[in-house]
């Protein structure tokens, strides 16, 4: 016992003593070639990707938060990073925390080896962090859509998907309408992924609700209503939903987006039956952000991420977790999309909206002020 | 609950004063004070670094804007109708938890005060009440998912062999209303910590004196007993208050929708992703929550303050 404590001991302080040289070393510029990859903009500053990878494995580490392994198939795709780079070392932090609490992080750890170096983050969060981000245009960039990006590189698109109905077949009838959820069957069993004062995922639910129940994204008021009623009907359980939940069966119904919904399927797998509906008419589409930290402790690293996130092979694999890749046009056009799993996606809606920051920052004033009484 | 709520039983030591006519050296009064000071500066640095500090960062974030500049409009914001429901929630759930969790427990110190201190009965209660007050927080919030949960135990039971669906009118576990029976479960063995001294404190020699000059069980408690207990009794409701006032991992882990009470409410407004700009009404609602607490742990103060009259 004594003696493996001791050994702890040792190890730590030689970890301490080889991260204070690695600290060292940051100092010096570290790209080969002498590019500062700290202001790097693009994959032509280091010259070719050979050249961005031997300054990434310089560095030999990456910081990533707030990635759940359950969450669009982030797990593969990290495993996927680890495997081809294996001289960079991933460190994955609060994999639960929220977009808000990865700029927290970004701030409280700012100049230290265990800053975040990348961040995922809801579009709201993205657009009122911006002095935090690195401008950075992937090789791919001008295959994304103007809508999903920051013109200067700041932050950009990167997977998304429809908001959307999961259940339980053997559990509740398939609805086929939010109408539907308000009937007797659904008596305490429909969640939605988290508190839409706090939550993206809880946030998009009620504005699929809104665009569903009459209303327009200019006022979330027709979603509020609709969950007004689900409450008053004892339809609403308000519990987080996660894969336990699922699997106990005490979330048979969870409004969330298609891909996580996918998600729980895939997990569940053999355990329960889990079907995911993205109701006709109106869809609610939301993409999720990349950005880089400005004050990235390994900054080439941060950037060789995002050229792999970007990468066809890595695309498709958001499309096996069931998100639609932010290059899916150009995918299909190049014939570089997985074809089975493309036509594996849910029908997309006749409409798709998704709202723009003045309309999400007064529907998230007006969820501020209504949602908590609505929902007592 | 937040197990940081330090218990302190309502026990005075035995007087520890030297017995009279003790030959032994009586250190002068000076150097005692000397050493007592040296003594509890580990203690004041502990407070100073963890109460001090944090309350002090608390008061000033709730005094300024994102930018630093003071302003009094996050304190303002105390005065919003979200807020002031969530203080509402707060403090009739923490008071209605307390009240039964005081009178239940009184009830049991009662029942158990006159067994043997040594006895089996008082050791395992008094084990048990020392280990379930302190187990709250998310241990406590799933075991009452796993017996009464939506598909807990005791509610799939219930279901199946006698046909009583607990959650017919909707599944309350999950609101404001269903932490009480959580909450409860921490705060009666609090109870039982605290206000079984004040019990044992009743002397004896009191019930006798009583009986001698005629007294009734009925003019015992209604002379002796109630009035001697009372401060004690009051002291530890107010310490079951600001148990349940202080807790959030319980509640955080049961209820998800409308952030219902403050503390819950603080972690909204750090952590939200979709409201966003709001980390300064934390320290408001911090500083809401502080002066609350002042004000119970003063009552506190002073009722400890009378109680202890009886226990000399």
């Amino acid at each position: 016992m004594i003696r493996s404590r001791f050994l702890a001991g040792a190890a730590l302080a030689a970890a301490a003593t080889l991260s204070l040289t690695a600290c060292a070393t940051d100092a010096e510029p570290t790209a080969a070639g002498g590019v500062d990859a700290a202001t790097a903009t693009s994959l032509a500053d280091f010259g070719t990707l050979a050249d961005l990878e031997a300054a990434a494995k310089a560095e030999g580490a990456l910081n990533v938060i707030a990635l759940p392994r359950d969450w669009a198939n982030y797990g593969e795709i990290i495993d996927l990073f680890a495997e081809r780079y294996p001289e960079i070392t991933i460190t994955e932090a609060s994999p639960d925390a929220s977009s808000a609490e990865e700029i927290q992080a970004a701030e409280n750890l700012a100049g230290q080896d265990t800053a975040p170096d990348v961040f995922d983050l809801g579009l709201a969060v993205a657009l009122t962090s911006t002095d935090y981000f690195a401008p950075y245009k992937v090789e791919r960039w001008d295959d994304i859509p103007d809508a999903l990006k920051e013109e200067s590189g700041l932050f950009v698109g990167d997977y998304g998907g429809y908001m959307a109905v999961g259940y339980d077949p053997d559990a509740v009838p398939a609805p086929e309408s939010l109408e539907d959820l308000l009937g007797e069957e659904y008596r305490g069993k429909v969640a939605i992924n988290g508190d839409p004062t706090q939550a993206g995922a809880a946030f998009a639910a009620v504005g699929m609700a809104t665009v569903q129940n009459g209303g327009d994204l200019d006022d979330f008021q027709a979603g509020i209503d609709f969950f007004e009623e689900l409450n008053a009907a004892g339809n609403f359980v308000k519990i987080d939903p996660t894969p336990a939940t699922v699997a106990s069966g005490e979330t048979p119904v969870v409004f969330d987006w298609d891909y996580l919904n996918n998600g729980y399927a895939a997990e569940l797998d053999g355990q329960r039956n889990w079907e995911v509906v993205v109701f006709d008419g109106t869809g609610y589409a939301g993409y999720y952000n990349q950005a880089i930290n400005k004050d990235a402790p390994n900054p080439a690293a941060a950037r060789l991420w995002m050229e792999f996130l970007y990468s066809p092979e890595v695309q498709n694999l958001w499309l096996k977790g069931g998100a639609r890749p932010v290059l899916e046009q150009a995918m299909v056009e190049a014939g570089e999309i997985d074809e089975e799993l493309y036509a594996a996606l849910p029908e997309a809606p006749a409409d798709t909206v998704v709202p723009t920051a003045e309309q999400s920052d007064a529907a998230a004033t007006l969820l501020g002020e209504r949602w908590a009484t609505a929902v007592q | 609950m937040s197990s940081s709520t330090v218990v302190t039983p309502a026990v005075e030591p035995r007087s520890a004063a030297a017995p009279r006519g003790s030959t032994r050296p009586v250190p002068s009064r000076r150097a005692r004070g000397g050493t007592a000071a040296w003594g509890v500066a580990p203690f004041a640095v502990y407070v100073a670094l963890f109460l001090v500090l944090p309350t002090v960062i608390a008061l000033a974030t709730g005094f300024v804007d994102e930018d630093g500049a003071p302003t009094l409009d996050t304190v303002a914001a105390l005065g919003d109708p979200f807020v002031l429901r969530g203080f509402g929630t707060s403090i009739a759930l923490s008071a209605v938890t307390a009240v039964i969790g005081a009178l239940l427990g009184a009830l049991v110190s009662y029942a158990i005060v006159s067994a043997r201190p040594e006895g089996m009965l008082r050791s395992v209660i008094d084990a048990a009440s020392g280990v379930l007050a302190q187990f709250g927080g998310v241990m406590l919030a799933f075991a009452f998912i796993a017996t009464i949960g939506i598909q807990g135990g005791v509610t799939v039971l219930l279901r199946d062999l006698a046909g009583i669906d607990i959650f017919a009118d909707g599944v309350w576990l999950y609101e404001s209303p269903g932490l009480i029976l959580p909450y409860i479960y921490f705060q009666v063995p609090l109870m039982i910590i605290v206000f079984l001294p004040a019990l044992e404190s009743l002397k004896p020699q009191w019930a006798e004196a009583n009986a001698t000059l005629g007294g009734t069980t009925a003019t015992f408690w209604w002379r002796i007993g109630i009035p001697v207990l009372w401060p004690s009794f009051l002291g530890s409701l107010l310490l079951l208050f600001a148990n349940a006032f202080s807790s959030y991992a319980t509640a955080a882990a049961l209820t998800s929708q409308g952030q219902s009470i403050v503390p819950l409410q603080i972690r909204a407004a750090l952590t939200s992703e979709t409201l966003l700009g709001r980390e300064n009404l934390a320290g408001a609602l911090a500083l809401g929550m502080v002066v609350v607490m002042v004000i119970v742990m003063t009552l506190y103060a002073l009722l400890q303050r009378r109680a202890d009259r009886w226990r000399r």
